[in-house]
């Protein structure tokens, strides 16, 4: 709580920092619009203004900055303007009752949401065998784990369109399951490298504990091992439910998809709507903290009930 | 078929020859440590051209590795430039500026409690943001050439940084600094003799993730417009035309340097942080 006053407090100086920066950055859009209209404006002709500074600009056309805060098309929304277009696409949706037609953000959050969740199942399930497959077997980890940090220095941008290319030639249609897997793929890590640790927890008197209890290889498995291993493996799920919904939108982003938050951004690069883009990147934003909070209050209400101290 | 069947048995010999090794007595040495993982590597790659050769799968599905590597070889010279734009221009440079800039804003934020207080958690949640979105803007900002690829890495790199540089600064505990000021140290003193060395393994940490993040950013906005090279740029076009061996030649050339960039940044760590426990025994 001591620290909601200094985030408040760096978040407005964010904003503030922001506003200002719109003017500078739609001076020149915004002399065009100006000169457009009649208004005088000090070098004339958009070209030549094109080798003035844009503070000069600035300094000598001090009526017409406002215009920049106002444009349909800003190279730099003003924080006002992204909100109003989030609204527009979310709240108003709602309440006409159109909440997932195509042109509603919360439609495309779904779409991103629902390939998040399966990339976050598959790899976190993928991550936690491949952990225990490590623990049990030297030979696993001896060849698996070099690999698998490998893995991750493979930018999978790169990938990402064989990927598809890939599942749609095997007869995979739509693009759900190839974003999964590339959101698999980024998620898996974490998962797989604190299983292991937290596997791995467990000390030898405890361990020891348990043989002279003779219990088996699975007893002391389920009943030692597993449980010990949960505090990690929260900690790794609230790091890699954000990397799948990373991977969701980069799986979006090169391959032409029609629908999603990536593809809002694509769309928005390609039909030259700024304000599409940015209130997209603000949904994506707010998705992340939901389900990075999500993990966190479940991490809240387990680790308590086993024993642990939070 | 028989391709298929011969590269399986190829797969489980060196599964077993891999458990052979690996419970014998000379497992903890050097060159089984390399051999290990290095032929559980290579078994993998004879499966997947057994598998391509036995089922006769199109090379617009999915190339042989025989192929790829002879494609690799054949056009050295356009992976070279794609290479140099995208890699040693885009992402280097980006990385460079990015963790400077990340660097220096955290010994400055450092200085005031408040400010450590209101940026660190803001700080982290920006860090788990999917930033790679902004790639698009960004491009439009700075133009198709790398100037506006080294932006989009910038702005991925600078927040992993600087939250782990913020969390090492803080790593030094309340003895040790009591000892500098015994010692009759200044802020200056304190700062690059304990406390930017207690800090080094969070910084490290940081630039580790900031490797990959850097690539990716990179190839990420090249997918957005770039000029006629880059990796990103022959990626997104040879899935149009159907080269897909060529597409398959920069992925590897993708996973070349993102392991050897990985590589350096954690060979430089092991140099640095020599005294720290993970890196000692």
């Amino acid at each position: 709580m001591r620290s909601v006053f200094p985030v408040l407090t760096v978040l407005a100086v964010i904003v503030g920092l922001w506003w200002a920066a719109v003017a500078p950055m739609n001076i020149r859009p915004a002399l065009d619009i100006a000169e457009r209209s009649g208004v005088a404006v000090v070098p004339e002709g958009s070209v030549t203004r094109r080798d003035v500074s844009v503070w000069r600009l600035m300094l000598d056309n001090r009526e017409s900055i406002a215009i920049g805060y106002q444009l349909d098309r800003p190279r730099l929304p003003t924080p006002s303007q992204v909100g109003e277009e989030f609204w527009k696409t979310t709240g108003e949706m709602v309440a006409k009752g159109r909440a997932f037609s195509k042109r509603s953000l919360l439609y495309h959050s779904w779409i991103t949401l629902r390939s998040t969740f399966w990339g976050f199942l598959l790899g976190t399930t993928f991550g936690i065998l491949a952990a225990v497959a490590i623990v049990y077997s030297r030979v696993a980890d001896m060849s698996l784990m070099p690999w698998a940090i490998v893995s991750q220095t493979i930018p999978i941008v790169a990938l990402a369109p064989m990927i598809i290319v890939l599942s749609n030639q095997v007869g995979i249609d739509g693009r759900g399951v190839p974003k999964a897997i590339i959101s698999a793929y980024l998620c898996y890590f974490p998962v797989l490298v604190s299983m292991v640790k937290g596997l791995r927890s467990p000390t030898a008197s405890e361990l020891d504990l348990l043989k002279t209890y003779n219990a088996s290889g699975g007893q002391s498995f389920w009943k030692l091992r597993l449980p010990a291993s949960v505090p990690y493996l929260f900690a790794a799920l609230k790091v890699g439910v954000a990397a799948a919904l990373v991977g969701t939108i980069v799986g979006e982003l090169p391959t032409g998809a029609i629908s999603g938050l990536g593809a809002r951004i694509l769309i928005g690069d390609q039909f030259g709507t700024p304000l599409a883009i940015w209130s997209a990147l603000f949904a994506a934003a707010i998705l992340a903290g939901i389900l990075v909070t999500l993990i966190d209050l479940i991490q809240r209400a387990v680790l308590p009930r086993m024993g642990f101290r939070t | 078929m028989s391709w298929f069947i011969a590269s399986l048995v190829f797969w489980i010999c060196a599964w077993l020859l891999n458990i052979r090794l690996a419970s014998s007595k000379a497992s903890d040495t050097l060159a089984v440590r390399i051999i290990v993982p290095l032929l559980f590597g290579i078994s993998i790659l004879v499966l997947w051209e057994g598998l391509v050769r036995g089922f006769e799968v199109s090379q617009v599905i999915l190339p042989a590795p025989s192929q790829i590597g002879a494609t690799f070889a054949g056009s050295l010279e356009t992976l070279w430039v794609d290479f140099q734009q995208t890699v040693l221009k885009g992402a280097l440079r980006g990385f460079a500026i990015g963790a400077a800039a990340a660097f220096f804003t955290a010994i400055l934020i450092d200085r005031s409690s408040f400010l450590t207080r209101g940026l660190l958690p803001i700080g982290n949640f920006v860090a788990a943001l999917p930033i790679v979105g902004i790639a698009p803007i960004l491009v439009n900002w700075f133009g198709f050439d790398w100037q506006s690829k080294a932006a989009v890495v910038v702005v991925m790199v600078f927040f992993p940084i600087l939250v782990n540089t913020v969390q090492g600064l803080r790593e030094a505990d309340t003895m040790q600094r009591d000892l500098m000021r015994t010692y009759a140290a200044g802020y200056t003193q304190t700062l690059l003799k304990l406390r930017l060395p207690a800090a080094m393994p969070f910084i490290f940490n940081g630039l580790k993730i900031a490797t990959t993040l850097a690539l990716i950013g990179a190839i990420v906005a090249e997918y957005f417009g770039s000029p006629i090279r880059g990796m990103g740029f022959r990626i997104s076009t040879g899935v149009g035309s159907l080269s897909i061996d060529l597409v398959w030649a920069e992925i590897a050339v993708a996973a070349l340097a993102g392991s050897a960039f990985y590589g350096i940044v954690a060979f430089i760590e092991k140099r640095v942080t020599f005294w720290h426990p993970s890196q000692r025994g």
